[in-house]
C-alpha cells in the first residue's frame, strides 16, 4: 500500500466533509466501543490479566530471536518451510517464487494486515496469478480497488449502497439491499474459489514457539477454508507475533475479541501445526511461514519497543475520537488511529509520516483500552520529540513553541508580554467579547470565536491587590 | 496549612476570575494561600509539541516556586496532571532529581480533589440553583481520577447535574491540536455542544480552561450565545449567582 501519511491533515479535512463517509462512522460509532465495554466487565480481575500480558509480551519481544529460532525448529520439524524476509519486496518475491516453483494460478486469501503492508496482491497480481480476498470485508475492498480503513473491520467506511452496488456489478446478478442476500450472495461466489485455489494465503494473529503453530482469529470461518483445502499454505506474518506457549495464547485470546469486537471470544480460531502427515486426510501438503521483518526490527532496543506488544485488536482506533471522526483512509497507510500514529513513522520513517503524531489531542482513551498496555500517547510524544528536533514540523510552529518556553522560563519577560497580550487580546474582542479571526492562530479561529480574555493578567491584578491589602494595612496599622 | 496557588498560564492570560475564585474557595476553607509571583506555565504545551529540553527547565522552574507549600492547587487537571504524572514518570523518571518531583508530585492536587479529598470540604460559598452539565476533561479523568468530586462540589453548590452524553470524551481542545488541526478539533467539539444541547442544561461546567473556551468559542461560533460555560470554581466560589 502506497504511503499517503503526509497528506494526513488534507485528506482528514476532505474526509470531514464526505457524507456517506461521515454516516458510515455515525452508524459504527460506539458499537465495538459499547461491546468492549461489557465484555471487559464480565472479566473478574480484567486489570490483573491486562497487566500479565504486557509483561509476557515484553519478556517475549526482550528475547524475540530466541523465541523465533524455538519456532522455526519445531515449525520445520512439522514440515513446514520457514522463510526469512527482511523488507517488504523480500517477502513478495518469497511468496511470488512459492507460487512459481508449484505452478499456482489462484490464490484464495485470509486477512493478513502485513501482506497490505508488502502489496503481496500486487505482487502476485504482476506474475499474472489470480488473487482472491476472502473475507467478507477484505473481498469488497478487493471489488472497490480499495484499502482498509480499520483493521478488524476493513470496509466499515462503506455504506449498504456502494456494496450492493459492487457485487450488482462484480457478481452479474439482480441488485440486492438485503445485508443476510447480499452476504449469502458473496458466500456463493467466494465458495468455488476455495475450492479451486492452487494456495491459500492467511495471516496469523501468533505465531507459537514450543508448537511452531500458526494462528488465525476469524468470525467468517474462512481461514479454515483458505489454511485447509489448497494443497500449499503459505502464512505471512510479522517477526513480533511470536509467543512462547500454548498457555500464553490462553492469556492473550481472554483479551483480542473482547478488545476487538466485544465478543468474549471470536467464532473460530484456526490454528495450524505443520503439513498433512502420511495417512492424514486433510491439510496442505505444503506449509511456508514467511516470517517478515520490514520495519519491525527498529523498534527494538528504542523508545518505541513497547509498540511491538501490539496485537492489532484495533481497540485504539475504535475509541480513538480522531479517528472516529475522520475513518482509516486519512491516516494514509495500513494502521490507522493511534496505533498507526505509531507504527506508521517508524515503518516508513518518521519524515514521510507527516502529521501522524499529531493527530492525537492526547485525551488518554486508547492507552487505557489497550489490552497489553502501550502508553501510545506517550511513544507519540516521543515522535513528536524527534520531529522538532529533527526540525521537520513548520517553521512558525517551531518559533511559537521555542518563543512561549523562552519567555516562560523569564518571569519579567513573560509578564510583560501577557499583560501586552491581554490587553490587545481583549481589545480584539469588541464588545462581543469574540474573536473571530486571530492570525497565527487560524487553525482554531477557523471553527470557533475564541472568547476574548479579560484585559488584565492574573498577576497584574493579584500584584495590585496586594499592594492595596498592603497599603490598607499601613494605614490603619 | 501553607497552599500554593498555581495559577495556570490560560487562567492567568485569559481568565483571571477563575484564579480569584479559586483563591476565595480555598481561603474561605481556612487555606493560607500563597502564590508564587513569578510562576508563569507548568511547560506542557512545550513538553507535548516535542520541546523536552524546555520543558525540563520549566519544570525545575515549578519545583522551586512551590517547594516550600505544604500542598499546591491548580484549578486544571491538565496541569496537575504534567505535575503529577509526567514530570515524575518522564522528564525525571531517571534523573536524580526524581524524588524532590516526587514529593512535589505527593502534595500537588487538582482543585476540586483537593476540596473533596484533603480539605474534605461539606459546603462551599457559592449558590447556583441552576441544572448544570459536567464535562470531563482528559487529563484530570485519566490521569488523576477526577471523575465524582467536581459533581459532588457542585451539588454542594446547589447545582442539579444533568449528564450529558459522552460526557468522557474529548472536546477536542488538546493545547497545540486545536490549531495544527483544526477542522479536526473544531467537528469534535461541534459533537461535544451537540451533546451538551442534548444535556438540556444552560449551563456547561467543566475543571479545564483549554476545554471551556473550546467549547464557549464552538458554541457562540454556532451562534449560541446563551449557554453560560464556566469554570466550576467561578461556580462554587459564587461568582455565577443567578
Amino acid at each position: 500500500m502506497q504511503v499517503k501519511s503526509m497528506f494526513f491533515k488534507q485528506s482528514a479535512s476532505m474526509k470531514l466533509q464526505d457524507p456517506v463517509l461521515q454516516e458510515s462512522l455515525r452508524k459504527f460509532k460506539g458499537k465495538f466501543v459499547e461491546a468492549r465495554a461489557r465484555a471487559v466487565a464480565e472479566v473478574d480481575a480484567w486489570e490483573a490479566v491486562r497487566a500479565h500480558a504486557a509483561q509476557l509480551r515484553d519478556r517475549t519481544i526482550a528475547n524475540l530471536d530466541a523465541y523465533l529460532v524455538e519456532f522455526e525448529r519445531n515449525a520445520t520439524r512439522r514440515g513446514a518451510q520457514v522463510h526469512w524476509a527482511e523488507t517488504a519486496e523480500e517477502a513478495c518475491a518469497i511468496v511470488a517464487e512459492i507460487a512459481r516453483a508449484n505452478n499456482v494460478k489462484k490464490v484464495t486469501k485470509s486477512k493478513s494486515m502485513v501482506s497490505e503492508e508488502v502489496n503481496l496482491n500486487d505482487k502476485l497480481e504482476a506474475a499474472g496469478i489470480q488473487v482472491i480476498e476472502t473475507d467478507l470485508g477484505e473481498y469488497i475492498l478487493q471489488l472497490a480497488h480499495e484499502p482498509p480503513s480499520h483493521i478488524v473491520a476493513p470496509a466499515v467506511h462503506k455504506s449498504k449502497e456502494e456494496v450492493a452496488d459492487l457485487f450488482h456489478a462484480a457478481h452479474h446478478k439482480p441488485r440486492l439491499t438485503d445485508i443476510a442476500a447480499m452476504t449469502r450472495e458473496a458466500r456463493e461466489a467466494l465458495r468455488e474459489h476455495f475450492l479451486t485455489a492452487d494456495m491459500g494465503v492467511s495471516g496469523s494473529n501468533f505465531v507459537i514457539a514450543e508448537t511452531g503453530t500458526t494462528l488465525t482469529v476469524t468470525n467468517e470461518g474462512n481461514a479454515d477454508l483458505v489454511t485447509t483445502v489448497p494443497r500449499i499454505h503459505c502464512v505471512i506474518t510479522g517477526i513480533e507475533k511470536v509467543i512462547p506457549t500454548l498457555e500464553d495464547f490462553a492469556t492473550l485470546i481472554r483479551l483480542l475479541p473482547r478488545s476487538a469486537t466485544g465478543q468474549a471470544i471470536a467464532n473460530y480460531l484456526t490454528l495450524t501445526t505443520g503439513v498433512r502427515a502420511p495417512g492424514e486426510t486433510d491439510g496442505p501438503e505444503q506449509m511456508h511461514i514467511v516470517l517478515v521483518d520490514a520495519g519491525r526490527s527498529k523498534f527494538l532496543g528504542g523508545e518505541m519497543q513497547e509498540m511491538l506488544r501490539c496485537i492489532r485488536c484495533g481497540a485504539c482506533m475504535n475509541h480513538c475520537p480522531v479517528y472516529q471522526n475522520v475513518g482509516g483512509h486519512a491516516y494514509g497507510w495500513v494502521y490507522p488511529g493511534p496505533m498507526g500514529s505509531v507504527l506508521t513513522p517508524t515503518y516508513v520513517g518518521i519524515e514521510n509520516a507527516g502529521d501522524l503524531p499529531n493527530a492525537a489531542t492526547f485525551c488518554g482513551e486508547c492507552a487505557v483500552v489497550c489490552p497489553v498496555k502501550i502508553p501510545l500517547p506517550d511513544l507519540m510524544r516521543k515522535l513528536r520529540e524527534k520531529q522538532f528536533d529533527m526540525k521537520l514540523r513548520p517553521w512558525s510552529e517551531r518559533a511559537g513553541i521555542t518563543l512561549w518556553s523562552y519567555a516562560a522560563r523569564r518571569p519579567k519577560l513573560y509578564a510583560a508580554l501577557t499583560k501586552m497580550a491581554a490587553r490587545v487580546a481583549s481589545w480584539m474582542g469588541g464588545r462581543e467579547k469574540l474573536i473571530h479571526r486571530l492570525p497565527g492562530l487560524d487553525g482554531w479561529t477557523s471553527g470557533r470565536d475564541m472568547p476574548a480574555p479579560e484585559g488584565k493578567t492574573f498577576r497584574e491584578m493579584y500584584g495590585e491587590s496586594q499592594r492595596r491589602e498592603a497599603l490598607s494595612t499601613d494605614k490603619h496599622g | 496549612m501553607k497552599v500554593g496557588l498555581f495559577v495556570t498560564c490560560l487562567v492567568d492570560l485569559v481568565r483571571p476570575r477563575i484564579g480569584f475564585a479559586t483563591l476565595k474557595l480555598l481561603r474561605d476553607a481556612g487555606c493560607e494561600v500563597v502564590v508564587p509571583e513569578a510562576q508563569t506555565c507548568c511547560g506542557q504545551p512545550g513538553y507535548n509539541s516535542g520541546a523536552r529540553e524546555a520543558s525540563i527547565d520549566l519544570a525545575r522552574k515549578v519545583l522551586a516556586e512551590f517547594r516550600d507549600c505544604d500542598y499546591i492547587v491548580a484549578p486544571s487537571g491538565s496541569c496537575s496532571g504534567q505535575v503529577k504524572v509526567h514530570y515524575v514518570q518522564d522528564l525525571f523518571r531517571d534523573s536524580p532529581e526524581r524524588a524532590e518531583f516526587e514529593r512535589l508530585a505527593a502534595k500537588w492536587y487538582e482543585l476540586s480533589d483537593f476540596l473533596i479529598n484533603v480539605l474534605k470540604v461539606a459546603d462551599v460559598p457559592g449558590r447556583y440553583g441552576e441544572t448544570v452539565t459536567y464535562h470531563d476533561s482528559c487529563a484530570g479523568l485519566r490521569e488523576l481520577d477526577v471523575k465524582m468530586q467536581p459533581r459532588y462540589l457542585l451539588q454542594m453548590a446547589g447545582a442539579s447535574v444533568a449528564e450529558m452524553p459522552d460526557c468522557e470524551k474529548c472536546c477536542g481542545f488538546g493545547g497545540t491540536f486545536s490549531v495544527k488541526l483544526g477542522d479536526i478539533s473544531t467537528r469534535m467539539a461541534e459533537n461535544k455542544c451537540a451533546s451538551v444541547r442534548a444535556s438540556g442544561a444552560k449551563t456547561l461546567v467543566g475543571g479545564d480552561l483549554g476545554c471551556l473556551l473550546n467549547l464557549e468559542g464552538r458554541l457562540r461560533r454556532e451562534g449560541d450565545l446563551t449557554t453560560r460555560v464556566m469554570h466550576f470554581a467561578e461556580v462554587l466560589a459564587g461568582e455565577g449567582t443567578s
